[in-house]
């Protein structure tokens, strides 16, 4: 098992994998889920990419969703 | 469709568009909704609960008319530019209503990183809809620079003022030929009535709505307000004088 430092939504924290797909999984985000946008290190990844990309440690992963707003 | 409001290549029936922030809970705010007849509601993009509760904002705004995602609360173009693009992955539209806020206390926009994000979003190809200070020359620069409207605000975000500078909202009518989308600032009614007896195009209207004592009826006066606001402008309002013009006739006069 692989640990690395990220920093996911802003929070440092050691995670288990590096796999994007298996760290959102983890999160209950799996790539099926409608309403849902990913990018690390500031880039956008298409969720066609999640299965394919690896994390590296001190990458920054951000995970977000639309929420009422003006 | 009688006099179609034309935004992004698109036709819409209604000149009120609403956002969706701040109801007193998710039941008010879909018949808020559905009592304004607005057919596009705001969105924000933010982080998601990572302990695994998901937002249901979307599928349920989704199901009712179009999401516009917004990128409130960015105060750089690249943030905001970056919030775009993932607000066009979550949702699958190119539209984004683009908010690059210059502080906290004004929520004023940042003028040279609002006409830096716009130019960069629509070279990416999306439909830019920038909200923007009451003034013509920044308008005029977000025209020229490709935005699919311009969003002047009537008074500060949520402030409730009303149309603090309606002749600035009058010259911008005047001076550009994008759509004009007064956002910000709307109070109550009239204010909505009067934004489109300018001649603006739309307004859109959040707080207003949400933080009324009734937002239904809120919703409810704000859709009749913008519907009389229009027929107003249509119309063509008379001349303002300075002395009476008599409206009864002057002939026929017992007693002469």
């Amino acid at each position: 098992m692989t640990s690395i430092a990220i920093i996911l939504n802003g929070a440092e924290m050691t995670v288990e994998t590096t796999s994007l797909a298996q760290l959102l999984a983890d999160r209950g985000v799996d790539e099926r889920q409608r309403f849902v946008a990913v990018a690390v290190n500031n880039l956008v990844m298409p969720r066609s990419e999640w299965a394919s990309v690896r994390l590296a440690a001190g990458d920054r992963v951000e995970i977000v969703q639309p929420m009422k707003g003006g | 469709m009688d006099d179609p409001f034309n935004l992004g290549g698109e036709r819409f029936a209604s000149r009120l568009l609403m956002g969706s922030a701040g109801f007193p809970n998710q039941q008010v705010m879909l018949d808020a909704l559905d009592a304004s007849g607005a057919e596009i509601v705001t969105v924000a993009i933010r982080r998601i609960n990572l302990s695994g509760q998901h937002e249901e904002t979307a599928a349920v705004l989704g199901a009712r008319g179009r999401l516009l995602p917004n990128t409130a609360g960015c105060y750089t173009a690249r943030d905001a530019v970056l919030t775009a693009q993932l607000a066009r992955e979550a949702l699958g539209t190119n539209w984004i209503k683009l908010e690059v806020i210059g502080d906290r206390h004004t929520l004023y926009p940042d003028v040279p990183e609002l006409l830096a994000a716009a130019g960069e979003l629509v070279q990416a190809g999306f439909v830019v809809l920038p909200y923007c200070n009451d003034d013509p020359i920044t308008c005029r620069k977000l025209a020229d620079l490709g935005c699919a409207a311009v969003m002047p605000l009537a008074a500060p975000i949520g402030s409730g003022m009303g149309l603090i500078n309606r002749y600035n909202l009058a010259i911008i009518r005047d001076r550009i030929e994008v759509p004009v989308v007064v956002d910000a600032g709307i109070g109550t009614a009239s204010d909505a009535a009067i934004a489109l007896e300018l001649g603006c195009d739309a307004v859109l209207v959040n707080s207003a709505i949400a933080k009324a004592r009734r937002p239904v009826l809120m919703a409810d006066a704000m859709r009749r307000a913008v519907e009389a606001g229009r027929l107003a402008w249509r119309a063509g309002r008379i001349p303002q004088l300075h002395h009476a013009e008599a409206s009864s006739p002057e002939a026929g006069l017992i007693g002469t």
